[in-house]
């Protein structure tokens, strides 16, 4: 009798939150190994044996790191550049729960999804690049909190959140495999438990979920901007126009402006490969919001190097001046011209071309803080990522992709297609 | 309508400057006076002649460093580059051009400067680095998890990482023999070492008298300028040289701590938790209210 009554509740529950939607998601049905798929697991394959090679014979044997360059392109990248491209998992968030714009209900699950494999691959990247992976507990341990550190902080938030974002998930895998759990082989005995034990969690979560969801919006805010505090201990190595008190700010207001940005490179990215029409429905009015987002960043940012007088930099023929014209003039401030253009929100490829551009102005951004404009006190040459580094980089993103297309396969994250079946 | 935003905005920055000079405040208080007692050592690049012992009692005294002949510390090759502390080498000399005098070279001792103030420490995720009240910054491999963001921290570049070690690689920097001399009431290795006495060892606070009072006998021989006393708020390791301490390699610093440009930062975002208890009381109050006045509206529509 319980059984049956916590049966019947979480299908009213979820029947209301499809009901709410515009549209339904559901699993892909497309040929799993495509070529371009081939191509993926190819570039994977050899970034995880770079990896697996390190992991055997140590970070100098693949590395370009020193005692001067000690973090390089696999914190800036893989770490820092990609905690700020998942921050599409908690704006999508803030903005269809918090915000109430339900208009944007389609693009929540694809943006979590990114967001989880996101984190998930932070994780994964960083133990590469530890020294001793296998202590990557030890922050969690009481006597071993650093309260001062802001690297602890980034840690504490990274890991909790990265718990948030599975509960968060957690839905999408109930609708997906309530009432048919069918577990292989011995395991099918666990078929009943299972199934109850998925019911129980969506009942409960369909209640809670709202918890999770501010806590997710306040430790993204709370990590994204300590990343950027990270580089303020080092006001003698850090190039002025790099090195400011507003660091974290820049950070987080970045890290904002570029979820959206990634939610809309990501969705057109799997629609293409779906063979499906980009959801401009979507995409067009959530474009409208960006502007608004990367503006406060770059205010922010021209406000301090005013205050500071930092633009006596911009001109000196360096690498940081440079980087700066290259990530922020061009590939921060043309995207957010090319974001308030109504004409270019409306069409499929200008979108893209914006959004791209102001994803690699963030990796750049962030390669730069880390290592770019980094220079250390007695550096004789500056550092060039290795072969190996940027292998396992672009490996590590294969794998994003590839994850990425075995659970839109598995379960129902895009919208569903009707029309076209 | 102008007039009040532009008001509103004047009040807003008014607000933000405040609260950035209070917090500037705080942190020069919270970092004044750490432990008056602490030890140090007073090094006179002016008598270095560059013969090595230091580095030699160094090898000696750390047996966990890979143990190298005599004959390598007499070899004076090494002199024609700028050398680095290592994985393996917790001190270095190098020998430096004299722009006055130009048969007699100059010579720089390098070693961890063991601030007052550790970036290190400050920096570390897991609190591998402890500076100790006598004022040695120690390191505790077993906590480490090899982030390595205590080097890029440390404003003289000092800890060197064992990048070819796979399985437990340490980061390394002079211990100032804290354990094997220092607990047993002995001075380091290294200043025993010296034929020279280029190195006294002593309270940090008596040293600094006693620089004092060198670079007032003899102005000609010193520069007026003790390298450690203020830089990055003090360091356990002090220097007096002829020339600018740029020429031997000693990076320019200011005088605050490099841990309070961070600690503020991070403090003020966790004070009693309250600013991300604030926001997320915020943002539930948003969801709230909206949720709220979309229901009262499909409520109206139905009507």
């Amino acid at each position: 009798m319980v059984f049956e009554q916590k049966k019947e509740k979480p299908e009213t529950v979820r029947k209301q939150i499809k009901m709410s939607s515009h549209q339904r998601a559901a699993p892909v049905e497309k040929k799993f190994f495509t070529p371009g798929m081939k191509i993926l697991t190819a570039v994977m394959v050899t970034g995880l044996g770079f990896g697996l090679y390190r992991m055997i014979f140590g970070l100098a044997s693949v590395t370009n790191l020193n005692n001067q360059y000690a973090l390089g392109l696999w914190i800036g990248a893989d770490v820092a550049t990609g905690v700020a491209l998942a921050a599409g998992g908690f704006t999508t968030g803030a903005l269809v729960y918090i915000f109430n714009r339900e208009h944007f209900h389609a693009i929540l699950r694809p943006a979590l999804l990114t967001a989880l494999l996101g984190y998930t691959f932070v994780g994964i990247g960083l133990e590469f690049d530890l020294g001793k992976w296998y202590n990557i507990w030890h922050p969690a341990i009481p006597f071993m909190w650093q309260g001062n550190s802001v690297l602890f902080e980034v840690g504490m938030c990274v890991m909790v959140y990265l718990n948030v974002l599975y509960i968060e998930f957690m839905p999408v895998v109930c609708e997906r495999f309530i009432g048919r759990v069918n577990l292989p082989g011995m395991l099918s005995c666990l078929n009943n438990p299972v199934d109850i034990l998925l019911r129980f969690l969506d009942h409960i979560l369909g209640k809670i979920m709202f918890i999770f969801i501010i806590a997710g919006v306040v430790l993204s805010c709370l990590h994204q901007s300590s990343l950027g505090t990270l580089m303020v201990i080092a006001p003698y190595k850090l190039h002025p126009l790099y090195w400011s008190l507003l660091s974290p700010a820049f950070f987080l207001s970045s890290a904002i402006g570029v979820g959206l940005p990634m939610v809309i490179f990501e969705s057109m990215l799997a629609c293409r490969a779906f063979g499906r029409k980009p959801e401009m429905r979507v995409l067009t009015p959530l474009a409208r919001i960006i502007p608004f987002l990367i503006g406060v960043y770059i205010f922010l940012k021209i406000g301090d190097m005013i205050f500071r007088g930092t633009y006596v930099y911009l001109f000196e023929s360096s690498v940081p001046a440079i980087m700066f014209w290259i990530e922020f003039g061009f590939l921060t401030v043309v995207p957010f011209f090319m974001f308030m253009s109504s004409d270019i929100r409306r069409s499929p490829r200008g979108l893209f071309i914006a959004a791209t551009m102001y994803i690699i102005g963030i990796f750049l951004n962030r390669s730069t803080v880390f290592f770019i404009a980094f220079k250390p006190v007695y550096a004789e040459k500056a550092y060039i990522p290795a072969m190996g580094e940027f292998a396992l980089t672009i490996g590590l993103i294969a794998a994003i992709i590839f994850v990425y297309r075995v659970f839109v396969t598995i379960l129902p994250v895009l919208p569903a297609q009707e029309e076209n079946s | 309508m102008p007039n009040n935003r532009r008001n509103f905005f004047k009040q807003l920055a008014g607000i933000g400057s405040l609260l950035l000079l209070g917090k500037k405040k705080k942190a020069h208080a919270a970092y004044s006076g750490r432990s008056p007692d602490q030890l140090g050592v007073l090094v006179d690049t002016t008598l270095c002649v560059g013969c090595r012992s230091c580095e030699k009692a160094c090898n000696r005294i750390n047996e966990d460093l890979p143990h190298k002949p005599s004959e390598t510390f007499r070899d004076d090759s090494v002199f024609e580059q700028r050398r680095r502390m290592e994985w393996d080498a917790y001190t270095v000399v190098n020998r430096y051009k004299n722009q006055g005098d130009e048969g007699r070279s100059l010579y720089a001792k390098f070693q961890c400067m063991h601030c007052v103030y550790p970036a290190c420490e400050s920096a570390c995720i897991v609190g591998a680095f402890t500076r100790e009240p006598n004022g040695a910054v120690i390191y505790d491999a077993w906590k480490c998890i090899g982030c390595r963001y205590c080097m890029a921290a440390c404003p003289f570049q000092v800890p060197a990482y064992e990048y070819g070690n796979a399985l437990t690689p340490q980061v390394r920097k002079c211990t100032f023999c804290f354990e094997k001399r220092l607990s047993e009431g002995k001075i380091p290795a290294c200043v025993e070492a010296c034929p020279m006495q280029v190195m006294s060892f002593g309270k940090r606070n008596d040293l600094i008298r006693k620089a004092k009072k060198k670079i007032k006998e003899s102005s000609d021989r010193y520069l007026p300028h003790i390298y450690g006393e203020r830089e990055v708020g003090g360091t356990a390791w002090l220097y007096l040289s002829g020339v600018a301490f740029e020429d031997i390699d000693f990076p320019k610093l200011g005088y605050g701590p490099v841990p309070g440009y961070t600690e503020p930062i991070q403090h003020a975002i966790f004070k009693w938790f309250l600013p991300p208890l604030g926001l997320y009381t915020m943002l539930g109050g948003i969801m709230w209210f909206l949720n709220k006045k979309k229901k009262n509206r499909k409520q109206l529509e139905n009507k």
